[in-house]
């Protein structure tokens, strides 16, 4: 029997009420967002945020857990622009999206920071606690590097960064590791091997079930093809953005024995019913007739920071719904 | 096209170099403002006092204070810093029949707004910005410029819950913009700017935004200047094939990114006006008249003086307001400065030229 797990990429939206409280004792300028040395009541509407957070998605009854990451100011970009050797440039666009975070410009090695780690163990002890971190690729595409000055090495580096933060981990059940960029800006020939062996590198650090998350579409087959060689558990196929290129990358080259689903639509206020998600998660199951999954975990397709709080609510306990329905069905 | 900017010249410029001064928009609020929004939507809720009238003379005061602002800060054109709007998609969305909100979503840092949803087939319903033009033409001395948000951005920046593309909704939108602008039209506007922020962030449908603005400019008589602003996008992706636009004008944000994008604007000849970007409003300080002027030399090596306007790069709503006037007041002091230099001969103008059928 496959085993649904009801998951998500995290980058929760912040609770309305955090968001004015937040704005007005941290300011709206670029200087005044998260440096990773924020004050103590700064700080405390974190930890309560956190809470909040957890406790919904216990009570939307989700498998997975998550800390939320309501502290990533700069989104994906957040561990690099927090980071001491790191210094912030302009805002730019995230992605192709009305979003924007600080350019983060490497300028001095990557040492360990532990800010990650602080967060995650500041929750304390949840059952099916997930970890969350950006992919070394797509930090890479989201940043500038003054300092290794070589892509291939930077690239090392960011994965060899990415590992030192991921060691000081408390004990999760589950690690996803966000690479929109793979979609986004795919790497060309060679590059697509090392975007790979970065992966690799990232998902050795931690010894539980890594999940790599793919989104804003289908990844280009030879990309698929090379994020297959590393060792991790399930990839995450975004099946919102693109059903029909994702299915064929799966028929085509294979997968890993579980798979994460993007079936909740991350940037639309239109809420998948039960039903609908119950249908798309069967609909890959059936579409795939050479895979057998062990593990499949249901998730929306995105960060969730992209909705307003009702609906990102809503999403919530469709999912966790489906996800329990699923596993009594199936 | 015809020469839509020479309307706008002050009488008595001081100079004969005219480059026109304008801001994008958006102003910071008097916090007295916010309170009285507070005041007036809780009223609201409960039905009491604080009325539609009371909130309109707030208003009222508010866009008379901050025109005057505009105008002692020396602009050439103004705006009433759109004190009556909330934010660009949103106060735009409450008037269209059609969308629905849900509640806030983040842009970047803590800067949210009320991103709608559009649920149904969108209807004109009252007229958007008739009544602030009027007001805000009838207390300035300047001209004033409207700056409305363009029928992309209103559709792609909403969630789209119906059944048709983004860009059947854009469309459908883009006529409702015509109308709007007609009726402005016929209340005096000479001056529109159509924000279009969206293309930054979606370039490869710069086709789209084409055909909505072709619907837009249709039946808009010759002498209505009409301006696009586009900012904190990859400019490579877009230009030159902009150019192809109906508008006279182009609003670039330029000066954050250190003009690091001015090269893109060099390969082609930049054949329309050019409102330039020359003070970041990301910063909290005032950028000296010295560095205006030094921002304002790179415009001209991408357009003669004769297309160049000197805007902010993008809205300044979220700065302090007294950075804010100094940011303007500095502008346009620079603005003065390089158009002494220019009358003077003592700037070297490296852009190309216009030829005289331009």
């Amino acid at each position: 029997m496959v085993n649904v797990v009801a998951s998500t990429p995290g980058l929760f939206p912040l609770p309305d009420p955090a968001k004015t409280e937040l704005s007005d004792l941290k300011g709206h300028q670029k200087s005044d967002l998260v440096d990773g040395e924020e004050g103590t009541d700064v700080s405390a509407v974190y930890d309560r945020v956190r809470t909040e957070l957890v406790e919904r998605q216990q009570a939307a009854g989700l498998d997975r857990i998550v800390e939320g990451q309501a502290r990533w100011d700069d989104m994906l970009a957040h561990p690099l622009t927090v980071h001491d050797n790191v210094e912030t440039g302009g805002i730019v666009r995230y992605y192709d999206n009305n979003n924007f975070y600080r350019e983060p410009v490497v300028t001095g090695e990557l040492t360990e920071s532990g800010d990650m780690a602080a967060d995650l163990a500041s929750v304390g002890d949840v059952d099916g606690l997930q970890a969350v971190v950006p992919g070394p690729y797509s930090l890479s595409k989201l940043s500038s590097d003054e300092y290794y000055r070589d892509e291939a090495e930077f690239l090392g580096a960011l994965a060899e960064f990415l590992a030192g933060e991921i060691e000081s981990f408390p004990s999760v059940e589950t690690l996803f590791v966000l690479e929109p960029s793979l979609v986004e800006t795919p790497p060309g020939d060679g590059q697509d091997a090392a975007a790979s062996e970065a992966i690799d590198t990232v998902a050795d650090a931690i010894d539980t079930d890594v999940v790599v998350q793919t989104y804003f579409g289908a990844l280009p087959e030879k990309v698929h093809a090379h994020l297959l060689d590393a060792d991790i558990d399930a990839v995450g196929y975004d099946f919102v953005t693109d059903h029909e290129e994702s299915l064929y990358n799966i028929n085509e080259y294979g997968t890993k024995d579980d798979i994460a689903l993007g079936v909740v639509d991350g940037q639309n206020t239109r809420v998948e019913t039960v039903g609908t998600i119950r249908e798309r998660i069967e609909w890959v199951q059936e579409s795939t007739p050479g895979a057998d999954f062990e593990t499949v975990y249901a998730t929306p397709n995105t960060g969730l920071f992209y909705l307003p709080v009702n609906r990102f609510e809503e999403k919530l306990d469709a999912l966790g719904e489906a996800a329990t329905t699923e596993e009594v069905h199936a | 096209m015809t020469d839509t900017r020479e309307q706008f010249r002050p009488e008595g410029h001081p100079n004969d170099h005219f480059l026109l001064t304008t801001v994008v928009g958006s102003y910071p609020k008097p916090k007295w403002l916010n309170r009285v929004r507070e005041l007036y939507e809780d009223e609201l809720d409960c039905d009491a006092e604080f009325d539609r009238q009371q909130w309109q003379g707030a208003t009222d005061d508010a866009a008379r204070i901050i025109t005057d602002e505009h105008e002692r800060a020396g602009l050439d054109v103004v705006v009433d810093g759109e004190m009556r709007r909330t934010e660009m998609v949103e106060y735009f969305a409450e008037r269209i029949e059609g969308y629905e909100f849900n509640g806030p979503v983040k842009v970047w840092g803590h800067n949210y707004f009320d991103k709608p949803s559009i649920t149904r087939d969108v209807e004109y319903d009252e007229p958007w910005l008739v009544d602030e033009f009027t007001f805000t033409d009838g207390v300035a001395d300047r001209p004033v410029k409207v700056p409305i948000t363009g029928p992309y951005t209103l559709a792609n920046w909403s969630f789209n819950e119906t059944e048709k593309t983004e860009e059947q909704l854009a469309y459908d939108v883009a006529e409702l913009v015509n109308e709007e602008i007609g009726r402005l039209v016929d209340a005096g506007a000479r001056y529109i700017q159509i924000d279009e922020p969206a293309l930054a962030t979606t370039p490869n449908d710069h086709a789209i935004v084409g055909e909505c603005l072709e619907t837009i400019a249709g039946g808009i008589p010759e002498n209505v200047r009409l301006g696009l602003h586009v900012c904190y996008g990859d400019y490579s992706r877009i230009y030159p094939e902009i150019l192809e636009y109906p508008v006279h004008e182009y609003d670039l944000e330029l000066a954050n990114g250190d003009y690091d994008q001015l090269s893109v604007f060099k390969e082609t000849e930049f054949t329309k006006d050019l409102a330039l970007g020359v003070v970041d409003v990301h910063t909290g300080s005032v950028e000296s008249v010295s560095e205006i002027k030094a921002n304002i030399k790179k415009g001209l090596e991408v357009v003669p003086p004769e297309q160049l306007t000197i805007s902010p790069d993008c809205g300044l709503k979220l700065l302090p307001r007294e950075i804010a006037y100094g940011k303007m007041e500095n502008m346009v002091a620079a603005a003065r400065e390089i158009e002494q230099e220019l009358d003077a001969g003592t700037i070297d103008v490296s852009a190309p030229i216009a030829s005289a059928d331009d």
